[in-house]
């Protein structure tokens, strides 16, 4: 608290106006919530909610060299990227496989790329990158000029494509899920962290207001940092620093799929080791837990599965199943989806169920409680 | 900013505390229910159940984390609020009145001279707790 080193987004004084309870998350004084999470959570899962998100780290990649580079940095396979406005998620890795970031890439034109990485990693990204980067011709870039907004739901869209500039609602209209568009320095993608439809704008800061006063006025409901985490929980998405860090692999995170093998002879960071772990069989993995009861999970706490202890890595309470859920690393012949464990809560065990997680999309329930 | 009846009694533990009918109804503060954010389950003692002061007697627990409920004076429980059971969102809504937690039935009616009054409460969370 106090931090002088505290940043704030282009729409910090939005958020103050609008009765945030402001928390320091990452160096950013950011919006926890306006008044209650969970209204906010279920804003976004029956109508439309809005999420400052500003303080993530938009990063540029141009050049000749940025394809190639890119297909050495990324577990996941630019290649498959192959129209522009074409989107994927990926992991970072160092050399023994651990993570170091997950971010999203977006394929603008031949020779450009963007990245979204978090903004708890921004130093040590930016510096691995430009490490990496050495050895390609590509300029690396951030863009903290820009400011980010989320509008997250199934009202997402009809109340955010009557305010964007004509061009840009027109390209939007027929937008796919997980591409993006861009016009001139707006640029909007039909990307979230919430397992519903909605748009991610990346703007010039000095617009971002505007913005947002006109998706309030639309009933677009802002929504802070805690409801964003219930509801990627919820959606099964992965939190960088709590569900994976750089001492687990993909592999163990339950984001096998976000790895590209082929083509075998691509040598992406992180590949030896990754095929080792392949070979050799996985020890642990990441699950989806549903607490039987009362009481809520949260990370840290341990697992017991038939097979040995595990973690809860993000606990919390689902606003939508009423009821606790978690992601859990838990040794493999522990992890199928059913079979029965406890989690140690203040002192007290008490019994859950192993799901495959998501366990909402698009506002429905995917698991039984 | 946050609401403090003056008719009330405060512990530094963010408990208040009303003398009702010669027993003392016990709840959380408007300033601690701001703090944890929306509750999600609020777990009761069983009544007869005796407490010293300052012994965990009920658990809040929110979207945020789950916090002990201390027993601002010592007594046996001789009531808890049910609806809570269903509706924990009481607390928020309504720190001061339907979201009360339990009602004691103190040892010695005097411990209560022993707790903050509202304007000693109020400088007490000027100092930051």
């Amino acid at each position: 608290m106090g931090d002088l080193a505290t940043q704030r987004t282009p729409l910090y004084d939005e958020h103050r106006r609008l009765g945030a309870r402001l928390v320091a998350f990452a160096g950013w004084d950011m919006p926890l919530h306006y008044g209650s999470q969970i209204e906010e959570h279920h804003a976004v899962r029956r109508s439309a909610g809005m999420f400052d998100v500003s303080h993530m780290t938009l990063v540029d990649v141009d050049g000749a060299g940025a394809r190639d580079f890119l297909r050495r940095l990324l577990a996941n396979d630019v290649d498959r990227l192959r129209q522009p406005g074409r989107a994927l998620y990926s992991c970072m890795l160092n050399p023994a496989g651990g993570v170091v970031d997950d971010l999203i890439a977006y394929f603008l034109a031949p020779g450009q790329y963007r990245l979204v990485v978090n903004a708890a990693t921004r130093d040590k990204d930016l510096a691995w990158m430009a490490q990496q980067a050495a050895d390609f011709e590509v300029r690396v870039g951030e863009r903290p000029e820009l400011a980010m907004i989320a509008v997250q739901g199934p009202e997402a869209r009809q109340h955010l494509l009557p305010l964007l500039p004509a061009a840009l609602a027109r390209a939007a209209e027929g937008l796919a899920p997980f591409t993006a568009v861009a016009d001139q320095a707006w640029f909007l993608a039909r990307t979230g962290y919430t397992g519903e439809d909605g748009f991610e704008i990346m703007l010039p800061a000095e617009e971002a207001v505007a913005l947002w006063r006109q998706l309030e006025a639309a009933g677009v409901r802002p929504a802070g940092l805690g409801a964003r985490d219930t509801l990627r929980l919820e959606a099964g998405m992965n939190l960088y620093g709590q569900d994976m860090t750089e001492d687990t692999t993909p592999l163990e995170s339950g984001l096998a799929w976000t790895v590209a093998w082929d083509p075998a002879e691509r040598d992406f960071i992180g590949r030896t080791a990754l095929e080792a772990q392949r070979a050799a069989g996985l020890s642990r993995r990441l699950v989806g837990l549903v607490l039987a009861g009362r009481g809520v999970m949260r990370a840290h706490q341990p697992v017991f599965t038939a097979s040995g202890e595990g973690v809860v890595t993000s606990g919390g309470f689902s606003p939508t199943l009423a009821r606790s859920i978690a992601l859990a690393r838990v040794p493999a012949a522990g992890a199928e989806p059913g079979s029965d464990c406890s989690v140690e809560i203040r002192g007290r065990r008490l019994p859950a169920r192993v799901v495959r997680p998501p366990f909402v999309r698009h506002g429905k329930a995917l698991v039984a409680v | 900013m946050s609401e403090i009846p003056d008719n009330l009694r405060y512990s530094r533990s963010h408990e208040w505390v009303r003398e009702e009918d010669g027993l003392l109804v016990v709840g959380i503060t408007d300033h601690a229910q701001q703090q944890l954010g929306d509750m999600v389950y609020v777990e009761l003692p069983e009544p007869g159940v005796h407490y010293a002061a300052g012994d965990a007697c009920a658990v809040v627990e929110s979207v945020k984390a789950a916090s002990d409920v201390y027993a601002p004076v010592g007594g046996k429980v001789a009531a808890v609020n049910e609806a809570l059971a269903d509706s924990p969102e009481l607390v928020n809504e309504s720190p001061y009145g339907d979201g009360w937690i339990l009602q004691l039935e103190a040892d010695d009616a005097a411990a209560l001279e022993g707790l903050l009054d509202a304007a000693a409460y109020a400088a007490f969370l000027e100092e930051g707790h």
